[in-house]
Formats: C-alpha cells, structure tokens, sequence
C-alpha cells in the first residue's frame, strides 16, 4: 500500500516544485495522472478509490485548485482503468501507453469540462493540446522509475 | 465444504457492490467539496493552509536542489555570455550614473519643496522576505507558495514584488507558508496606468503568460513598448510599482510581458502597505491608510 501512495505523493509534490523553465507554468504535464495511472494499471490491489481520492485532494491542495476537482479526474481514471482491467492484463508497455493516451485524452477533457463548469470559462485548446502531449511524452521515462520502485519494493504478488 | 464455496458466491457480488458504493460516495465527495469550497471558503481556505503549513518543509527540501541545479545552468550561460554581459553593463552603468546625478538633484530640490510645503514625511513601510518553494501551473490558478506565515507578520492582502517589479499579491496564509496570487492568475486584477500616457486600465490575468488590459479607456491607444505601473486606485496595490511593458496589440487588446520572470522566482517581498488589500476592482475607495 504504502509504495504506490508514496511514489505517488512525490508526484504530487514534484508537480508543484519550481522547475524554473521558462514558459512550464500553463504547459506542466499531469505527473500525479500518470502516477495513478501507472499503479493502478500494475498494481490495482494497492490504489485503492479512497487513495486516488486523498492524492487529488492534496494535489488541489497544494496547487490551489479548486477542491475536489483533481480528485474527481483521478476518480474517473481509476475507473476506467479498473472497468476495463482485462484490456490491460499482460499487455506490452506500447499498448499501455496507447491506453495511457485515450485515459489521458478522456481526464483532459473531464477538466476543461469541470473548469467550465465551475466558472472557470473555457481554457485555450492550444495549452490543453500541449499539455496532453508533454503528459504522453513524459508517460515512458516517469513509468520507468515507477517500474524501477514496484521491482526494487513489490516483488509480484 | 460446500459452505464456503456459497459464501464465496455471495461474497463476490457483495464485494463488487461495496466498491462501486465507495468510488460513487468518494465521486459524490468530490463534487461536494467543489460546492462547499465555493459556498464555504473560509473553511476551506484554513483547511488547505493548514496542509500547506504541513507539507512546506518538504516541499522547502525537495526545491532546493532544482534551485541548485537551476543556478549552474544559469551561472554556465553567465559564463558563456560573459563578453556581451560586459560591454552590456559598462553602457548601462554609464547611463545609470548619468541617472544618479539627476536623482541627486532631484533628491535635493524634492527635499527642500518639501520643507517649503511641510508635506508629511510618507509611511515607512515592513517587509518579509520569503523563499518560494511550490509553483503551481496547470489549468486553473497562477501562483506560487512562499515559506513565510503569519508568524512572520505575513498577511493577506500584502503586496509581493521583486526588484524587477510587481509579483502579485498574498492570497491565503497559514502560520509558516502563504499563497501568492500572481499578476497572470485568472482573478488577478490590478489597476495599472501607461506610463507614458497616464491613461489608466486594468491589468486582467487569464492564467497565460501575457495578461492583458481591460477597461482602458476608449480614446487610449496602447503602443508596444509602453510601460506599466500601478495606480494605486482600488487600494489593493501600492501606486507607482513597476508592472510590466505592452508587447502586443491585436484588435485593440493589448497583452502585457510583466517585468518579473516567474519561473526565475527565487525569493519575493512581501510588503505590508497597509492597505486592506482584499477590495475587487470597482469597489469602494479604500479604508484610510495605517500608519505602522
């Protein structure tokens, strides 16, 4: 339990650290998405809904997001990801990334949807658009350090 | 043994059941606290600062090696740049002095205008110094956290700025972390006047890099190049701060570049004006001011 929280939470807190490049701010990429993606997709039994839901509170937390709303994405993700879990059983890391776009792709548009909905009036598609690709392109090397934590701390189950 | 394998049988449908209880009571939460954070922001305000109080150390922790890093790179690019950063500064330091002297003249004529009119010496005022140490970027807010609380007289409302210029403003506090809104958050707005055409306007943040002006008067052509300071009007921001220059109009919509770089935000003043600090644009004029 406690590694995929942890990992995740140091995705949480690494979203938020000054990273000091010019123009990051509009364009951050979704780590704590890909997190809970990555553990829920390898490890189901240990991100619970209830953890998903206590990592996007303490994301809107830090980031100053309205509540509530990083936790109801990362709720719809989890979702998703444990709906359809017989498509990702033993599949290649290819098709999990592919997977990975179509989630990504669904929790982006969720929080242009939720933004809208709580007055936060439409957000540029051109930012959204970027930062779905920085989110996919930085999906392989954040899933390879996840994969290095769960084979280093979780031995298969 | 048939016994447990009945068990079983129920349990399975029951333990589906559970869960899809807990993922729809943890969404209906989630909604909740969206209302109840719009509803009840008081509440909500201590709840997230408490947690921010809680996680700044760490966050305090993990900045400082990417400020290190951060730094190399910026002190290899000075290196690089060394010769023209040279010649740069000889030219600026030759107009700064020639700048000096006419602020040394004016220092002097401004002193004795002033004793010739007894104009009452203006308020000292107190800073806080605070590193930042959490950026938040994404698609809803513009603003940075600050390791700085109310145990060191940070407050709400106060004015953040850098020597470049104007940085924001103090959003939320907690006793050792605050939450500074800056110039490009979506609620930011700050009465600003052209510099060269005093026409007054509203520097609007729409949590892009460039924020633009509103409420500029019709007749008021803004140029590219011109700057900005504060107005001092709406009594949230002190006047005659540095803001930032125009560096594009597209149908009359003028996008402004603020002096201060964000991303490069190391550390930020926190000034106390004294000024209450949490009126909106348009609203009353301000309480009268608190000498301190």
């Amino acid at each position: 339990m406690a590694i995929p929280l942890l990992a995740t939470v140091v995705a949480v807190v690494f979203n938020v650290v000054p990273l000091r490049l010019p123009d990051y701010a509009p364009l951050a990429p979704g780590f704590v998405l890909m997190a809970v993606f990555y553990w829920t997709v390898h490890r189901p039994d240990l991100m619970r809904p209830w953890a998903v839901f206590l990592i996007g509170i303490l994301d809107d937390m830090l980031s100053g997001t309205p509540l509530g709303v990083n936790s109801l994405v990362l709720l719809f993700v989890h979702w998703t990801i444990v709906a359809q879990h017989r498509v990702f059983r033993g599949k290649s890391f290819v098709l999990i990334w592919l997977a990975f776009a179509l989630v990504a792709l669904g929790a982006k548009l969720l929080l242009a949807a939720i933004a809208f909905a709580i007055g936060y009036g439409l957000i540029d598609p051109l930012v959204l658009m970027v930062q779905y690709i920085l989110t996919l392109a930085l999906y392989p090397p954040l899933a390879l350090v996840m994969g290095r934590a769960q084979r280093l701390f979780l031995p298969a189950p | 043994m048939k016994r447990p394998g009945s068990v079983l049988r129920l349990a399975a449908p029951l333990k589906i059941l559970a869960q899809r209880f807990t993922f729809l009571g943890l969404v209906a939460m989630s909604v909740g606290l969206m209302v109840f954070g719009k509803a009840e922001a008081p509440l909500v305000e201590r709840a997230r600062t408490t947690v921010t109080d809680a996680m700044v150390p760490i966050l305090d922790a993990v900045s400082r090696p990417v400020a290190t890093v951060a730094e190399i790179a910026d002190r290899i690019n000075v290196i690089i740049d060394v010769h023209a950063e040279n010649t740069r500064l000889r030219e600026e330091n030759e107009r700064l002095l020639r700048w000096q002297a006419v602020a040394h003249r004016l220092e002097t004529e401004n002193r004795s205008l002033r004793d010739l009119s007894r104009v009452a010496p203006e308020d000292t005022v107190s800073f806080v110094s605070a590193r930042v140490v959490a950026d938040a970027g994404g698609t809803f807010v513009r603003s940075v956290l600050v390791m700085a609380g109310t145990r060191d007289a940070v407050a709400k409302g106060q004015t953040a700025i850098t020597a470049e210029g104007l940085v924001g403003r103090v959003g939320e506090v907690g006793e050792r972390s605050a939450r500074v809104l800056l110039l490009t958050d979506l609620n930011s707005q700050v009465p600003v006047v052209l510099e060269s055409s005093r026409e007054r306007a509203i520097l609007a943040g729409d949590n892009s890099e460039r924020p633009k002006l509103t409420h500029l008067a019709a007749a008021a052509r803004p140029q590219i190049g011109d700057r900005l300071m504060t107005s001092g009007h709406g009594g949230v921001f002190p006047p005659g701060l540095p803001v930032g220059i125009i560096v594009a109009v597209n149908d009359g919509t003028a996008r402004v570049k603020p002096f201060v770089e964000f991303h490069r935000l190391d550390h930020v003043r926190l000034i106390d004006f004294g000024l209450s600090g949490t009126l909106p644009v348009g609203a009353p004029p301000p309480a009268p001011r608190r000498g301190r």
